[in-house]
This record gives structure tokens, sequence and C-alpha cells, in this order.
């Protein structure tokens, strides 16, 4: 076990796991932040994606201690009220369907568009075949990465 | 309007007296942010001082803020929004004043809660409009008796008692008096050519719980002192644990036991919800969930074999070898097939298979449980609770009453949360360990613990006449367990000589329902094959399926024929017109499907062109017929996930075996669709006839495997049999 400063949501916060504990735990059983989602644990389904320094990352597959001082955003920091702009893009084009991927998926996106504000398919594409949705709202997912486009 | 009976259910009538504060005792208490009490405000309102329950499925705040209770499990196909809005509809409440809560399993109050089979609004049409104008009869009343005036003066708009004479009152300023009023005998529903909200585009109502990632799902409970259990099960179909080495694993931080448990032992009644390949389990147990995956590697268990283990090629054979044999007793005869191909001239013929599937929900099986004494406690995703009680009840030996199941959000479903056992094995492990507990699979445990999609293989042979009718049709299907064919569903009643054949081969690879179950095969097959048909016949596919559905309607054959052909014949008419089915294809080609399952229809055509061998997908168009669409937003989304699931599943998914050990274990080596995968547009449409609703959560993913199969037949000249396509080469094919 070893104690590790981690900067989330704006907030420093302190946890002790071993080194190799997946951020994606720390998140869920030390920090209580369980927006993050679980889906297969080997980095290939997107449910667990948050931000580290503005990238997204597969939390699931990247241990706490590669984390070091980086500045981590999750789902429940993206926004205060739920208001960032991908966040209201989600809610207007009622995209989720199960829901427990769209965690992921709106992290993805909202780093996709932070880089590239108007984003064409193909570069949408690119950056959203990370993030697996089994009830299939991919095209909803793609009106809603537009909407938040015209939106910011 | 029609005038009903309220008591024909009286059970979801069961008086509550009005508590101040208090309502129904419901323990919503589980989640580390919960959803309801407590919160100051909810979605924007502002919780009322007092509450009054006017029966099981709504109470009404003195604000007039309406709470409803959706009784049936949310896995995605969003009853959790449609039921209630029916529920509204009749109650002539204000949408933007109701907070929708999951009702917990409470089989005295609700006739049915379980989400499989399409079927939550078909069955419960009827009692959610019973249960909102009785309680929009009940405020009326109540207004009456305070204004002293006849109940037939009055009318209600929008959370508003009105009387004649021009006043009003809100129904939260009468929801006191109305609690304590008889309940009526008889209600009059809603014409519905006066319906407000069914109809109306509306979202989901837990859309903003989503998108700010709020712990609603089963794998986000937390509760003081919870352990993590995880179980390590046998590497292979027909084997089982002998002996596990722990002394490593137990050594490790954070580990608080390692045992086996058989969660179904002998000698307990097993019932059609329990199955499981594994039900003897290595179980970890610790205070984190890494932890504890650590640990399961950790340790040595010693296997043995109980029965042979299956490899793909083997079933594949064996399955091949049964569509060559006869069946002793045919599942369906009309007329004389044999007399009918000797006659024929022109005979066509094709077998079709696809391969076991995992359902793989994005949130792995999961389930919480706290077992004392003399009661259970089970939290979680599961589409049949009351299965699972019965299932807890028997494995613990505890009575029924003294199990409850509480539902939450859950991560997908299609099927595989029927079957909970995992919700056994958190109540046996609590009761081990004697503390609350979370069960939590890995993605590798839940890909590879079965209850699969079965593999299925069908044969059709079709005989024409010189005049290119269809005169004969067998059909002899095979499956793992279970043949996909319906003996009684299109083409049964539009053929004279009409031959259904099955069998079954026997496995220990457990299989189960996944969406649309059987249909989920044997409409790609059936369409696909009759496709070709009318080709042979010359025909245009639309017609000649039309012709069929003709014969159906005017002179079928048999009686037993389950789908109605005007309703079948209905979609394909408005996908033939809204398509431009006869018109331009824009260098597009073009492939379309219909099929009938879970008391609802639908056609599909799907728009393709082939890039590197791959069909890129431009558009896929849906006609359904559910008859009233509660929701439109949600249809759609169902439709739309139904088409992009059924594709992927056709194009790429597929679990096998080598001495029955699955060769896919997880997302890296079992593929599904991405989002580049999926069609570019998808555009529905519904036939409006005003029949009561029938659901939509599976009814679209069956034929739009065909409409693509025959879409790229259109486009290439190969006929794709065998699921998944994309192993088919598709670039060095030679054009027929």
């Amino acid at each position: 076990m070893a104690t590790f400063k981690l900067h989330v949501n704006g907030k420093t916060r302190e946890v002790d796991v071993s080194p190799d504990t997946p951020l994606l735990w720390v998140l869920r059983d030390s920090l209580d932040l369980a927006g993050t989602k679980y889906g297969c644990g080997i980095a290939q389904c997107g449910a667990c994606t948050v931000h580290l320094n503005g990238e997204a990352v597969r939390s699931c597959a990247l241990p706490i201690s590669a984390v070091a001082d980086g500045k981590v955003v999750t789902i429940e920091g993206l926004s205060e009220k739920g208001d960032h702009p991908v966040q209201k893009a989600w809610e207007e084009a009622d995209v989720m369907q199960c829901g427990y991927c769209q965690s992921g998926q709106i992290m993805s996106a909202a780093a996709l568009l932070k880089k590239n504000p108007a984003p064409s398919d193909e570069e949408i594409f690119t950056a959203m075949n990370g993030n697996i949705c089994r009830c299939g709202t991919y095209m909803r997912i793609r009106e809603a990465i537009k909407k938040a486009s015209a939106m910011s | 309007m029609e005038i009903i009976k309220t008591h024909y259910n009286r059970r979801s009538f069961i008086k509550v007296s009005a508590t101040a504060g208090g309502g129904l005792v419901v323990g919503f208490n589980w989640l580390m942010s919960s959803c309801s009490p407590g919160d100051e405000k909810l979605g924007g309102l502002a919780l009322p001082d007092n509450w009054f329950d006017i029966n099981a499925y709504l109470k009404i705040g003195n604000n007039g803020v309406v709470t409803i209770y959706s009784q049936n499990p949310e896995i995605g196909q969003n009853v959790k929004t449609a039921m209630p809005m029916i529920v509204a509809e009749e109650l002539d409440v204000d949408w933007g004043k109701v907070i929708v809560e999951q009702a917990p399993l409470n089989s005295e109050k609700f006739n049915r809660q379980v989400a499989g089979g399409s079927q939550s609004i078909r069955q419960e049409w009827k009692a959610l409009r019973t249960a909102g104008a009785t309680a929009r009869r009940m405020l009326m009343e109540a207004a009456a008796q305070q204004w002293n005036v006849p109940v037939t003066e009055l009318t209600t708009e929008n959370s508003t008692i009105k009387h004649s004479s021009g006043k009003s009152i809100g129904y939260g300023e009468v929801a006191s008096l109305a609690a304590t009023l008889e309940m009526p005998e008889e209600i009059e529903l809603k014409d519905p050519k006066d319906f407000k909200l069914i109809g109306r585009p509306t979202k989901n109502v837990d859309g903003k719980k989503v998108i700010k990632g709020e712990p609603i799902f089963g794998l986000d409970i937390k509760r003081d002192g919870m352990l993590i259990a995880m179980v390590v099960h046998a590497p292979a179909f027909g084997m089982r644990p002998k002996s596990v080495a722990d002394s490593e694993a137990r050594t490790m931080p954070g580990i608080k036991d390692v045992f086996i448990i058989n969660s179904f032992p002998e000698g307990v009644e097993r019932q059609w919800a329990d199955v499981s390949a594994f039900p003897e389990l290595v179980v970890v147990v610790g205070t984190s969930t890494w932890e504890v995956m650590k640990a399961k590697k950790a340790l040595k268990v010693e296997w043995e074999t109980t029965s042979k283990p299956m490899n793909t090629d083997e079933y594949d054979q064996a399955l091949s070898a049964l569509l060559d044999k006869k069946a002793e007793t045919p599942a369906r005869k009309d007329g004389n097939p044999d007399e009918a191909f000797k006659k024929a001239a022109k005979v066509v013929e094709r077998t079709y298979s696809a391969p076991f599937l995992a359902h793989n929900t994005m949130e792995p099986m999961n389930f919480f449980a706290h077992v004392t004494a003399d009661r259970a406690e089970l939290v979680g995703p599961i589409q049949t609770p009351a299965a699972l009680r019965t299932s807890v009840s028997r494995v613990l030996n505890l009575p029924e009453e003294n199990v409850t199941v509480d539902m939450t959000r859950q991560g997908g479903g299609f099927g595989r949360r029927l079957y909970g056992n995992f919700g056994v094995e958190a109540a046996v492990i609590s009761k081990r360990v004697n503390a609350p507990v979370k069960l939590v699979y890995t993605r590798e445990d839940d890909m590879t613990q079965g209850t699969y999609r079965p593999a299925y293989k069908v044969k059709y042979s079709a005989a024409l006449d010189k005049d290119n009718n269809l005169i004969g049709l067998k059909i002899r299907g095979v499956g793992i367990l279970e043949s996909p064919v319906f003996a009684n569903r299109f083409p049964a009643g539009a053929v004279d000589n009409y031959l259904v054949e099955n069998h079954s081969l026997e496995s220990n690879i457990t299989i189960g329902a996944w969406r649309a179950p059987r249909s989920n095969f044997i409409a790609v097959a059936e369409q696909s094959f009759l496709d070709e048909v009318a080709e042979a016949a010359g025909k245009d596919p639309i017609d000649f399926r039309l012709e069929l559905l003709e014969r159906a309607t005017t002179k079928p054959v048999g009686e037993r024929n389950d789908y109605d052909p005007a309703r079948y014949a209905g979609v394909l008419k408005l996908i033939r017109e809204k398509s431009g089915w006869n018109g331009q294809k824009n260098g597009l080609s073009r492939g379309v499907s219909a099929y009938f399952c879970h008391n609802s229809y639908v056609a599909q055509v799907v728009d393709l062109e082939m890039k590197d061998g791959k069909p890129l997908i431009q558009k896929v168009w849906c006609a359904a017929d559910c008859g009233i669409v509660v929701n439109p937003e949600g249809a759609i989304n169902q439709i739309e996930g139904c088409v992009v699931d059924g594709i992927g599943h056709a194009m790429y998914s597929a679990m096998t075996f080598k001495e029955g050990v699955p060769d896919q274990s997880n997302f890296h080596n079992y593929k599904l669709i991405r989002n580049s995968e999926a069609p570019r547009e998808i555009e529905c449409f519904f036939v409006e006839n005003g029949i009561d609703p029938t659901g939509l959560g599976e009814p679209g993913l069956p034929p739009i495997g065909a409409a693509l199969a025959n879409a790229i037949y259109s486009a290439t000249g190969k006929r794709l049999t065998t699921q998944p396509f994309a192993q088919t080469d598709l670039v060095n094919i030679e054009r027929m």
C-alpha cells in the first residue's frame, strides 16, 4: 500500500492503495465517484473514460502510480450542474437507453470537442470508436456531438 | 370514452392510509446519493410537506407534485418513462410536476414486474390507465365535496380541477381529502383521440442522472460494512472445482475469505430462471474490488470434469447431421408437402446458420445481498425480481415474505438478467460471510459463464410451380437445446403444402433468452430465403411477400396462424411507400425484410454500398406497427437500437469453444459493433391505427439482418447464409 495525492475534479484527494490499482477503482471504491463505469478492464470498451490533463484516457488500465500529479476530471466534475454543452446536448438528443456507457461516451466526446470544436464525421468516428454502446445509440451520440459543437 | 370496472385487479388498489410526510414505505435508501427523500429539490421541483397515497401507483403532494411508481425493471427499454406517462395521461397531470420512482418488488400491488418479451406496455396498458383514471376521479370527488357541487359539473386539465362556474383548484389542494375517499367502482378512461401526453415525444426520466454520472446502477451500490465478492468459475463447460489452494490469496491485502459454494445445491427445486452452468464456484471476499480481482488470480484451483466438453466444430457437425434427419412428428404439416415438391417446376433450397452469442450487457452481472438469520435483502439489476425472490427463498430456506428485492437501473438486459443466478450467489455468499456483500463479475466472468443465445441451423426448401406460385415450403430447424422455428408464424397460412420439423441437441453449454429469442435468428434466415425465392419466381421481393400475405388474409391455410396478415402487409406497404422502393436508388443497393414477433410488426429497407468488401450502410428505413405509440422519442430510440444491435451481431459477433473453453473472453476477441459501423441514418415510421399498444424492445431487431443480407446480395451477387457475415470474404467474390 502507498499514499497517493490525487487531483480529481479540482480537489486534492488522498488515497491509500496499492500502486498498481487502476484509477477506475480508486475513483469508484476509494473516492465514491461511481459515475465512471467498469465495462471490460482492458481498455476496450471506453465505459471508464476520464480526462487526464485534458486527454481522454481509459481509467481501467491506468495504474494510480502513473497518474502522478496529473489533473483528473470525471463525469462528476465535467460541470457543476450537468450543464456542460456535451451533457446538455446528450439530454436534448435523448441519447441514452440503458445509460451505462454514456458517462464514458460523454467524456470521450468532451475531450474531442475541446481539441476539435467542429469535428468531421470521420473525426467523430475516430474519437468515438473506442466507446461501445450495446444498446446501439451511436446515431444519437453523433447527433449530440454535432449539437454540442453548434452550442459551443 | 370507455367505462371500466376498477376492481378487475383489486390488489393494485389496496388502500394505504394517508400519512403525513410518510407515504408508501419503500426502501430507497440503498444508493450513496439516493434519488428521492432527503433531497431538497427533485429535478427542480420543490418537495411537498405532505404526501398523500392515492393508490399503489402514485402519491400526490400537497403542492401538486406527483410521484408515479414505475413497477417494471428498467434495462434500457425506457419503460420507466413510458409506463408512468400512461398513468399521467389518465390522471391529467402536468408531466412537469411528475417524479418517477422505481417501485420495489411488490407482488401484492402489481400484476407483473418483469422486463421480458417486450410485454411491459402491452400487459400493463389497462392497469396503468385505470390507476391514473381512478386517482383523477377521486380528486374530482374531493373537489366536488369541498365545493358542494355535483362531480358531473367538474372537468380536469393539467393538474387542475375546474368547475363549470369558472372556479378551479389544484390537485395538491384536494389530495388530502381524495386520499380518504372510497375507491370508485367504475371510472371513465379517455378516448385515445383526447390523449395529450401519450404520443408526445418525451425525454428519458433518468436522463439528467445519467449525464451527471449519478450512482444509479447496481454496480454503484455501496453500504456501510459492505464486502466485495467475486467468483471464479470452471474454465470449461462440463467442469467444476475440486479443490482450491488459497494460502497466497488469503494473505493478500484486503482479503477476508476464500471458499467454495454451491449456489444450487442438490435437493433444492430449480425453476426456469435457475440457469447456471457453474453452480459450484470459488469465491473470494474482500474489502475492495481491485484487491479481490488480484487475489482471484493468485488462486490455484484444481478442476474436475463432470460432462463431455464440446468443440464448436463438433456441435456444428452434429447440428448439420440433424438437419438431414426427418422428425418423427412434424411441428406442423399442411397439405401434402412431398407431393408438392414432386410436382414442382423449380425448387430452391438453402441452409442458414448462426453461432452462440453472449449477452454482453455493458454493466456486467452484479448484485447486492444482505442476509441475516431470518431475512434476505437483495438489491440490483434483475429482469425477473419475483423469480429471484423465489430462488433465494428456496436456496436459503427462508419464507418468500422474508426476502425483499429492489431494482436498480440496469446497464442493459437483453435477456441475460432474466436468469438471476448471480443474485442467488450473492445471497449465498452474504449468508456465509455474515455481512452485506456486493457480488461483481469481471467482464471475463460475465462473457464465459454461459446462458448464451444458442447456435442454430435451419434448412428451407421451396417449391414453385410453372407459374411461379409458391406451392410448397419445408422448414427444418435445429439448435442447441431448442429449434429456432416458430411453426405457426408467417409464411404458415400462406402456403398450401407446408412442413415444419424441429430437432434439438443436448449440451452442457447453457442457453437463455437473448433479445428476441429464436426470432433473432429465424427472421434473418426466413427473410433472406424469401428474397431468394422471390428472385427465382421473377417477382419483386415486396410484391412476393404481399402476395403471400394476401393469400393468408383471404384464404388462410390452417387455423393456428399466429399473426395478423393485414397488419403484416401494412408495414410492408408503408416501407415501400416511405423508402421509395420502386423509385431511384441513387447508386445504392437495397434489401428489404419484415417480421412479426412480440405482438409487433416491423419492416425494414437497407440502403448500402460496398467499400473494400465491407457494407457501408447509408440508410435504414423502418416501418413499425405497435399500435398506439406511447412515447415516440423512446420508440424511435428502441428501433434505432434494435437496428444497430441486429446489424452488429449478424455481422460481427460469435462465441466459439474448444474443449468446452470459450475462445472469446472480452471485447478484444469478441467483436461488438462500433460507432463507425452503424448506419449513417435510420428513419422510423409508425402505422397509425389506434390499436392498444404493444412493445418495441425486441421487434425491431430480428428482420434487420435479412434486410442487410439482401442488400449485400443486391450489391455483390453473394447470398450470405452463415453468421457472422463478416467472416465471408466479400472482396474476392465472383459475380454471379
